[in-house]
């Protein structure tokens, strides 16, 4: 696999963790009669940046989709930032607005010029008002390279395009934990250098972020901890250094030479 | 033989703008030759003038309605026709995007309330339900509610019963509409921290109403022509200003093809509106 990422030195050193934000406590998703998650834990310091990886239908995706409880867990508990999202008084509005999601296919609201993407949940959530919601927008724009966009239409715009407002529209509303789920997936090749160097910057200016992706040059250049999944549960769990060159684990050896090999 | 190539790749290019026999509106030409040949008899002939005259009806005007209230102003004929299919259609809509919201609603007992009304409306006649609408339901809310029933005019009734018998028709719009918005749009307005009406509103409502525009105006073309059903309470719209005619003069060709002039040109107008509107969604959309 071609690595869109010049390797750099491990920026980890200098990034300092904080406290536990997102804590995972034996995760089960099942739908139907298959069981997609099976007894996940993680736990995700404040400034970690944490990569999933894994074989298609391992469940990565759905873990990150619980996160924000887009998908409700069977079972199992999920604290962010201290709110536990199963509790039945948690307003699970308020805890989404502290939590960006980027998604594979972009999703931005085709009616609404680039702009009003980014203004939208700004101003019926953080109750900004029009001036500085859109001073706040063009703000995310210029960070991710695309201000001369800002009164395009999403269609009028290239994958690559598309995704970085998608990841501005996120930051506009300062989350605190950003969830990415293969964000990279629906992109032309040229195009993916382009979503991974936004990715990468936040990841240096100290986001906390979970990241569901088969970039293996972004898991080994950004970040803290790269998972392997498969079948719904964790294999294996390490620094991208540890885990790549130095797997435990016959299926993650196996899953790496697949994806490395070419 | 250069030149021939040359010829049928200008051929090519130019298919768009130049004449095509296969793709020129030869059905449009037949119905304006119709529609002409009415207008010429119309014209010349004193018996189709007169029906013509008599059905389309008198316009009130300021003077109409200063003597006869609204009713005045509407006058008859055709203004009866257009005046019930808009505000039948007006209303409609709202009743059509409640129940189509309903119809999509996670709460079962609206969801139940919203197919109950959509499959009771589809399930019986349009020609029974503005019986059962104007004679049934009308006459007992109305006292329900304290009004005597005495006091709503027949057209106000036919009204009613169109505005109910479409409110289910779009409703199922509606929510074709709202289902043709794709899911990830509501994940991304969640993930965004907006609640479920607010993604509603903000983001699939737009992009639905968007998505159905050409289906309502098909809507309400199919309802300026159910309007001449409501001919059976006496509403004197061009349906009945027909019937009238043919039974006093006994002119039945004469009242019934310029009956059938008039509601042609109506609808063909509007469904020529209609096609440009969506080529024109068509090219926006690319």
């Amino acid at each position: 696999m071609q690595d869109n990422i010049t390797e750099t030195s491990p920026m980890t050193t200098n990034r300092v963790l904080g406290d536990d934000i997102i804590v995972i406590d034996n995760l089960y998703k099942i739908f139907g009669s298959v069981m997609a998650v099976c007894g996940f834990s993680l736990t995700v310091r404040q400034g970690e940046v944490v990569v999933i990886v894994g074989p298609s239908g391992s469940g990565k995706s759905t873990v990150l989709r619980c996160i924000n409880h887009l998908e409700v867990p069977s079972d199992g508990s999920i604290h962010v930032d201290g709110v536990h999202l199963e509790d039945k008084k948690t307003n699970i509005n308020a805890v989404r607005a502290e939590v960006g999601m980027v998604f594979q296919q972009f999703n931005l609201f085709g009616h609404l010029s680039v702009l009003d993407n980014i203004t939208l949940a700004q101003r019926l959530i953080r109750k900004r008002n029009k001036q500085e919601a859109e001073e706040i927008a063009m703000e995310q724009l210029r960070r991710v390279g695309i201000p001369e966009k800002a009164n395009a239409f999403p269609r009028q715009l290239s994958g690559g395009q598309q995704q970085r407002v998608a990841i501005a529209r996120s930051l506009a509303m300062n989350p605190k934990i950003m969830l990415f789920d293969e964000p990279t997936s629906a992109l032309d090749p040229e195009m993916i250098k382009e979503v991974l160097d936004v990715m990468l910057d936040l990841a240096r200016g100290g986001m906390t972020m979970v990241v569901v992706t088969h970039e293996m040059g972004f898991a080994r250049s950004a970040a803290d901890r790269v998972v392997f999944m498969d079948q719904g549960c964790v294999v294996e769990m390490a620094a991208p250094k540890v885990l790549f060159s130095d797997p435990k684990h016959e299926r993650t050896k196996l899953f790496l030479s697949k994806i490395i090999s070419h | 033989m250069t030149g021939e190539i040359q010829t049928n790749l200008n051929n090519n290019k130019d298919q768009d703008s130049r004449f095509s026999v296969r793709e020129f509106p030869w059905w449009l030409v037949a119905i304006i030759g119709f529609l002409l040949l009415m207008l010429l008899l119309i014209m010349t002939n004193p018996d189709y003038n007169r029906a013509f005259n008599f059905i389309k009806g008198g316009f009130g005007g300021i003077a109409g309605f200063q003597q006869g209230g609204l009713a005045g102003f509407i006058g008859t004929g055709i203004t009866i026709t257009i005046y019930t299919t808009l505000v039948a259609f007006a209303i409609a809509l709202v009743i059509g995007l409640l129940a189509g919201l309903g119809r999509v609603s996670t709460n079962v007992f609206v969801r139940n309330i919203a197919i109950t009304y959509i499959e009771f409306i589809r399930g019986v006649p349009t020609l029974v339900l503005i019986f059962t609408v104007a004679f049934v339901i009308v006459p007992s809310v109305s006292s329900a509610i304290g009004i005597s029933g005495q006091s709503i005019s027949t057209n106000a009734r036919g009204i009613t019963a169109l505005a109910v018998i479409y409110g289910a028709f779009l409703a199922e719009v509606f929510r074709a509409g709202i289902e043709s918005v794709p899911a990830g749009q509501t994940e991304a307005a969640r993930s965004l921290g907006l609640n479920g009406r607010q993604a509603m509103r903000y983001v699939v409502l737009p992009q639905a109403v968007r998505n159905v525009l050409p289906a309502l105006g098909n809507d309400f073309i199919a309802m300026l022509k159910d309007s001449s059903l409501i001919s059976v309470l006496a509403v004197r719209d061009i349906t009945q200003m027909a019937r009238l005619h043919a039974g006093s003069t006994f002119r039945f060709r004469e009242s019934y093809l310029v009956l059938t002039f008039l509601y042609l040109s109506m609808t063909i107008a509007l469904s020529l509106i209609l096609r440009w509107y969506e080529k024109r969604l068509r090219q926006n959309a690319r």
